[in-house]
């Protein structure tokens, strides 16, 4: 896999809205992959936690909206309290579902949810996916 | 003595097995949880996002709600209304500009600046009630039954908020020995269900229950103790699928904390609302004297 | 002669009567950004009217109980927003106005004789009520001054009773709909909610059952009939006749003749 990496990239309106919003400095990690061994949901991820931190510093915004970690990760800040260097990794992540969700593309739709779950799951769930997933 | 209580939007509907044995408990030591008025659903998550306000006015007004009361501290018994309103607190606390913001943009309530403590009764028993004390208070010990505490993620992260040791917790483990139980420590029992993963990729739940699951098992786990609705309704979801696809596991029972107080209280299990809860605990009960 | 006579002076009563109405006080108002001059004293409703708006939507009862003529103004130097029904709400000077007379909100379809008293009838058919901020926007949207955000929160909380209760004097302006943030549909989840509690949870009368039974089975079925066949005159004795309960009688009172009974 071939990946072009540049200046322009690394400093393109996709970093600096990527670090707007998480309100977090990139320059911190330095690649352990703690936040990767500690995240439970690593294995249904196509782009590991840590790799995604890699590919939003430098500015590979295509290569992380074809992935779908994101959506996968449910905000357990497992990686956050194991990282060495105090990166809070959770938000990058919003960051990243956000630069979608502003731009009033849904992960999840309400209408979508099955009738029999919407009035099955508990309201924590309904509440917390709708905010994470939906604009 | 009363406190002021926040209760959240799904123990009322779905979780009244985690609610009603919570109350019942308290009365019989002596504590009243008097219900804030006014309250609204605090938003189950806390919003990572610097630049995003709207989504702390929800846990801060119901901060407000407190304040009003003239309490300076608030219970909760859900793991998710303690985390949003515990990191909605801080922020009104330490970041100056943001407080100024929310606090202009809610013109039709009091100004609010972090005033008020939020605590989990689990923090109330060890800290106000006690381990000792509330031993004594024990009427049906729970017959040594070897129970695993989960904790789930977000009693415990992130740090600023945990209402115990992020790596080492201890809590469940002081709470089940006061009771009288087998205290089970596996090295899932701070691993993330799923959460709201259960909304957008259902199938991947019965994998998390899985990792976690079966971790309690192999530590010789009989049941699990749980203090969040949505772990309740992840695990018990994912057992269903995880009875089918292996061979053995016959499912897990699963408990709330505050039923198993309840019992051990010697209170009318009715109001444990056992019918309610996943993985039929009631046949581990009655296999140990603990349910007629 | 005569008859020209009576011609000029109704010719200047009329005159009169003008020059009377012009001395009416005018005072601008804006709508929907330009700026009309109209005789203070008059509704807004009536303000746009006599501007040269005709209503064919967006006007109801006249009365402030259809909830047809939603509108928002704002006041000179005041950044809010403030909301009122146009028929109600009198104009003041220099007021900004728009109306919102229909708002294409989101309405489920259902078979209401299907649904139950349980909670989850409100999730299953309007999943965005947990989209809901508590930005309160919908509760300052409200002409009626109904607390809505304390209703959607009790839709959350599965509490039907407390959110019909709450939503109760609702006309479904939209309004409420048109401000929120999280782009629920609040007074038709009302409406629901009312529905239910009317229909599921509110206790039954027992007496009505109890008389629409006796009523099929025939109780008064001959009383009818000897009315049938009753000439006027006869009609009018029994009217004339009659025992009229006092104004003054108590629950226990009973008319003398307990055939009917």
């Amino acid at each position: 896999m071939s990946v072009s990496i540049s200046p322009g990239r690394v400093r393109s309106e996709f970093v600096k809205k990527i670090k707007e919003l998480s309100g977090e400095t990139l320059q911190l990690c330095y690649q352990c992959g703690m936040c990767s061994g500690n995240c439970p949901m690593a294995s249904n991820m196509d782009l590991s936690p840590r790799q995604i931190i890699e590919l939003a510093r430098l500015g590979l915004e295509e290569e992380i909206a074809n992935s779908k970690t994101v959506w996968i990760c449910a905000s357990c800040l497992a990686c956050t309290v194991i990282c060495p260097r105090g990166f809070d990794l959770s938000r990058l992540m919003e960051a990243i579902r956000l630069l979608t969700l502003r731009k009033r593309i849904d992960y999840v739709r309400p209408e979508e949810i099955p009738v029999k779950e919407r009035g099955e799951l508990p309201q924590i769930a309904m509440v917390s996916g709708l905010r994470k997933f939906s604009g | 003595m009363r406190l002021a209580y926040y209760p959240g939007c799904t123990l009322k509907t779905k979780a009244r097995n985690l609610e009603e044995p919570a109350i019942a408990s308290l009365e019989a030591l002596g504590f009243e949880l008097e219900e804030i008025p006014r309250w609204n659903c605090c938003g189950a998550v806390h919003s990572l996002a610097d630049d995003d306000l709207i989504h702390q006015v929800a846990p801060v007004r119901n901060l407000i709600r407190v304040k009003e009361q003239g309490k300076d501290v608030v219970v909760t018994l859900c793991s998710f209304c303690l985390n949003t309103l515990k990191r909605a607190n801080l922020l009104m606390k330490d970041d100056a500009e943001k407080r100024n913001t929310l606090n202009s943009f809610m013109d039709e309530e009091i100004d609010y600046s972090g005033e008020v403590r939020v605590l989990h009764l689990l923090e109330v028993l060890r800290d106000e009630i006690g381990w000792e004390a509330l031993a004594q208070e024990v009427k049906f010990p729970l017959r040594n039954l070897k129970l695993a505490p989960y904790y789930g993620c977000t009693l415990l992260r992130p740090r600023e908020v945990a209402i115990d040791s992020v790596e080492n917790p201890t809590i469940l483990r002081e709470f089940l020995k006061a009771l009288g139980a087998t205290p089970v420590e596996f090295p899932e029992s701070t691993r993330c269900c799923g959460s709201y993963q259960i909304v957008s990729s259902p199938d991947s739940i019965s994998g998390y229950a899985w990792d976690i699951l079966s971790s309690a098992l192999s530590h010789g786990a009989e049941a699990l103790v749980l203090t969040c609705p949505l772990c309740d309704y992840d695990l018990g979801q994912g057992q269903k699928e995880l009875v089918k696809r292996h061979n053995g596991f016959k499912g897990m029972p699963l408990f709330y904390f505050t039923q198993l107080l309840a019992l051990a209280l010697g209170l009318d299990p009715q109001v444990c609302h056992f019918e309610l809860n996943r993985g039929s605990p009631e046949s581990l009960l009655r296999e140990n004297g603990l349910l007629p | 002669m005569s008859a020209k006579k009576k011609d000029k002076s109704s010719a200047e009563t009329m005159v009169k009567k003008e020059r009377e109405v012009s001395k009416a006080k005018l005072i601008p108002v804006h709508i929907m950004g330009k700026r009309y001059d109209v005789p203070e004293g008059l509704t807004l409703m009536k303000a746009m009217e006599y501007a040269g708006y005709k209503f064919i939507r967006g006007c109801g009862c006249r009365g402030g109980t259809c909830g047809a003529c939603g509108t928002i103004y704002r006041k000179p130097g005041d950044y809010r927003l403030q909301v009122a029904l146009a028929c109600q709400k009198t104009i003041e000077p220099d007021m900004h106005i728009t109306q919102i007379p229909f708002f294409p909100a989101n309405r489920a379809h259902y078979e209401f004789a299907d649904l139950t008293s349980a909670p989850e009838e409100v999730f299953k058919l309007y999943p965005e009520l947990f989209r809901c901020v508590a930005c309160n926007a919908c509760t300052k949207a409200c002409p009626q001054g109904i607390e809505v955000m304390d209703a959607v929160s009790a839709l959350k909380q599965g509490n039907i009773t407390v959110a019909a209760q709450i939503g109760f004097e609702c006309i479904q302006c939209g309004l409420c709909t048109s401000r929120c943030f999280g782009e629920l549909v609040q007074y038709h989840m009302f409406q629901l909610a009312r529905r239910i509690y009317g229909a599921r949870i509110t206790p039954r009368a027992e007496h009505l059952i109890e008389m629409t039974k006796a009523i099929d089975e025939g109780r008064f079925d001959n009383t009818l009939e000897k009315l049938r066949h009753m000439s006027e005159e006869e009609l009018k004795e029994l009217y004339r006749k009659r025992e009229e309960e006092p104004v003054t009688a108590g629950e226990d009172w009973r008319p003398k003749d307990k055939t009917y009974l």
